[in-house]
């Protein structure tokens, strides 16, 4: 027997999740990077939502076109990777449909793999002329140019070519079936392929099984190659999304986190026993950044929200200041984010595991002042996110840092703040006025 | 004057060993603008009428610190939060109601871990509870056939989830509740969050009160309802802008329940 083709698969196979882990273990890093948050709380909410956002995809159907389309490519991917397992195992020992055993069971799972596949099929061809014909607006926003936009349209082409290497192995595999050949047992039923191989009509037994081998070959490659690209992907979400609806915010969108550094400081001034002139303690750690300018500034969360991002824009087309005309997008928080982060990722992995500043950060380098101070804080990126994405969170760090480490803020914002320190109301008005109206007619 | 409004003070009540049920929190708007005035005036109406056994903090009241904290100012929104909380902590009070979402939203959420713990609703959904009680009445003769929208405040809606209560008290009025195409969770911000009042826009195509306004003015309205003082300065603009003040009124919901009742 002719072991060649097992050795070469399982070679194939164990680089492909050779270079996944190494990948995995990269991104675990990075978002390492982030500050400590303590997200133990609440865990059967938690994995409620999980169970509804991401896997229930409840948010998507929101927008029912883009969320039932995407609903039938996410159950194809899932439902089909039960047919990827049936491939390792005949690479390994060289079996032909190793399931086969299963009999009506089968060719029931067959028959749905290939309806799934066409519907896949057809879904991501609307998907690409929403993105390249249509132009729906959201996908040629300013951030879209370039990488993005090709990296949105390359997803689409891969989907396209796994699913129809996978009806056309079928359709050899069937036609080889009807031709009684050896090693090719009579099992499957093919709704779909069943068609196709009347293209291989004429075709011989070794030209058959040629194609079957051939496409048998380049569907097992190319999700290997798939699921190594992620990593450079918006597509990553198809991983991330779960961890990242399981730690999503689980306060009322209103609520914003205080800043507990600020807390201890606001108690002292308030403690009346406190020695105002007291040095600080010899061990005591320099006093902490408040807010964020770069990305180690951010929490773990919220540089797991960034490469979770799949730009799908539908914070960026509820944002009120997007909407008309001004230059902040949600999206661009979080595109930026997961840039920077990979930026200050390949910096560490070139400088033998320790971060050299290289004179850049997310705040001015990636994120302008003036996108941080055209938010409303509304929260319709939040609401509109279907994995529990929170840009608003990054953008208020950032303000954060504008105003508290930089009095950098707007001249009209300096002047509402010195009124609500002056008269504890943010216009120019006496508190001992605040009554008036009570006696004004 | 049978029709003097009854504000008491906090101060006075406790002068006098008094213990009111809720504190009407008033927020700087709703002290100190114009516009704003008409409104706390005219939920102090709803409040005399039905009784209620309320105070307000007056002179001792001070900005909750919310459009300090969205600007960035974490510090000096806490050094609010904490003065606020000491004077709320000495008359203990266990229960607000206000007129403004961002003020609601601040005191709700984010006074809790700053030592303020106080059960906080918004006016909306305190009148609701009067209507239940049979504190008040209502027969919304005077708004029979007029088509209102309402529009979301953020910090109402997205930000709280109450998206109801405000549009309970709309259709008790026997108006025709209109909706704008978006609403609720969808709804479109006035411009005015984020600290945006107290700032110029940063620029772009539009204001976005106008495109609000535009939205609310496809539905045809008759009124405009809104649940917040900057949404009420917002649309206000939004609605002269577009110079439809003839035919649109911008009115709180408080507002339209007094007018209901001629308060």
């Amino acid at each position: 027997m002719n072991y060649i083709p097992n050795i070469l698969f399982a070679i194939v196979l164990l680089c492909g999740i050779f270079f996944f882990l190494r990948n995995v273990k990269k991104l675990y890093r990075n978002i390492k990077l982030g500050r400590d948050v303590d997200v133990s709380d609440n865990k059967s909410l938690r994995w409620k939502n999980m169970g509804s956002i991401a896997l229930g995809q409840s948010k998507m159907v929101v927008r029912p076109i883009a969320g039932l389309l995407h609903i039938i490519v996410y159950v194809g991917f899932i439902i089909i990777n039960i047919e990827v397992l049936e491939i390792i195992i005949d690479g390994l020992f060289g079996t032909h449909r190793v399931f086969a055993f299963l009999g009506g069971a089968y060719n029931f799972l067959i028959a749905s793999f290939e309806i799934l596949a066409l519907l896949v099929i057809i879904s991501v061809i609307i998907f690409w002329v929403r993105r390249n014909v249509i132009r729906l607006q959201r996908f040629v926003k300013p951030e879209m140019k370039g990488w993005p936009k090709s990296d949105g349209n390359l997803i689409l082409y891969i989907e396209l070519v796994l699913m129809v290497l996978f009806l056309t192995m079928n359709a050899a595999d069937y036609q080889l079936q009807l031709l009684d050949s050896e090693h090719y047992t009579k099992v499957g039923s093919f709704p779909v392929s069943g068609y196709l191989s009347m293209l291989f009509d004429e075709a011989s037994v070794s030209s058959l099984i040629m194609v079957e081998r051939t496409a048998w070959w380049l569907h097992i490659i190319g999700i290997l190659f798939f699921l190594n690209y992620l990593y450079y992907s918006k597509h990553l979400h198809i991983l991330l999304a779960f961890p990242n609806t399981y730690y999503g915010k689980i306060t009322p969108q209103g609520k914003f986190k205080n800043l507990e550094s600020v807390t201890k400081e606001v108690k002292l001034m308030m403690d009346p026993s406190v020695d105002p002139f007291a040095a600080p303690a010899e061990d005591a750690p320099p006093p902490e950044k408040f807010g964020a300018s770069d990305v180690q500034d951010l929490s773990w969360v919220q540089l797991l929200n960034a490469y979770s991002c799949t730009e799908c824009g539908r914070c960026t087309s509820q944002c009120p200041a997007n909407l008309t005309g001004k230059r902040l997008s949600p999206r661009k928080i979080m595109m930026d984010t997961r840039d920077r982060l990979e930026e200050v990722g390949k910096n560490i992995d070139a400088n033998k595991g320790n971060f050299v500043d290289d004179g850049k950060q997310l705040l001015g380098d990636y994120i302008s002042h003036e996108e941080l101070w055209a938010c409303t804080s509304c929260n319709a990126c939040v609401e509109a996110c279907p994995i529990s994405i929170d840009p608003l969170s990054i953008i208020m760090d950032m303000r954060q840092y504008l105003v508290m480490e930089q009095s950098a803020a707007p001249s009209d914002l300096n002047n509402m703040m010195g009124n609500i320190e002056n008269n504890g109301a943010p216009w120019p008005f006496n508190q001992m006025d605040r009554l008036n109206w009570a006696k004004e007619e | 004057m049978g029709n003097e409004l009854k504000v008491p003070t906090m101060a006075e009540l406790f002068a006098s060993g008094q213990q009111p049920e809720v504190l009407f929190w008033v927020g700087c708007a709703g002290s100190f603008d114009d516009r704003a005035k008409k409104i706390t005036k005219a939920f102090i109406k709803i409040l005399n009428k039905a009784n209620v056994s309320f105070a307000v903090l007056g002179t001792e009241e001070s900005c909750s610190g919310d459009p300090a904290k969205r600007a960035g100012n974490e510090f000096l929104f806490q050094m609010q939060a904490v003065t606020n909380i000491e004077v709320m902590n000495a008359y203990e009070v266990k229960k607000i109601v206000t007129t403004c979402p961002h003020c609601f939203n601040t005191l709700k959420n984010e006074y809790p871990e700053l030592g303020g713990d106080y059960e906080v609703v918004h006016h909306t959904q305190f009148i609701n509870q009067l209507l239940e009680d049979g504190k008040i009445s209502l027969n919304g003769g005077s708004y029979k056939g007029k088509k209102i929208t309402y529009h979301d405040p953020c910090y109402l809606g997205r930000a709280n989830n109450v998206y109801e209560a405000p549009r309970d008290l709309i259709k008790k009025l026997d108006a025709e509740l209109v909706e704008m195409k978006n609403c609720k969770a969808k709804g479109l911000c006035c411009g005015a969050g984020g600290a945006q009042m107290f700032k110029e826009p940063e620029k772009g195509e539009q204001d976005i009160n106008i495109k609000r306004t535009e939205e609310a003015i496809e539905v045809k309205p008759d009124i405009v309802a809104a649940g917040c003082p900057f949404c009420n300065t917002m649309m206000t603009d939004g609605v002269k802008a577009k110079e439809k003040e003839s035919s649109i009124a911008v009115l709180d919901v408080a507002e339209l329940i007094a007018n209901a009742e001629d308060l």
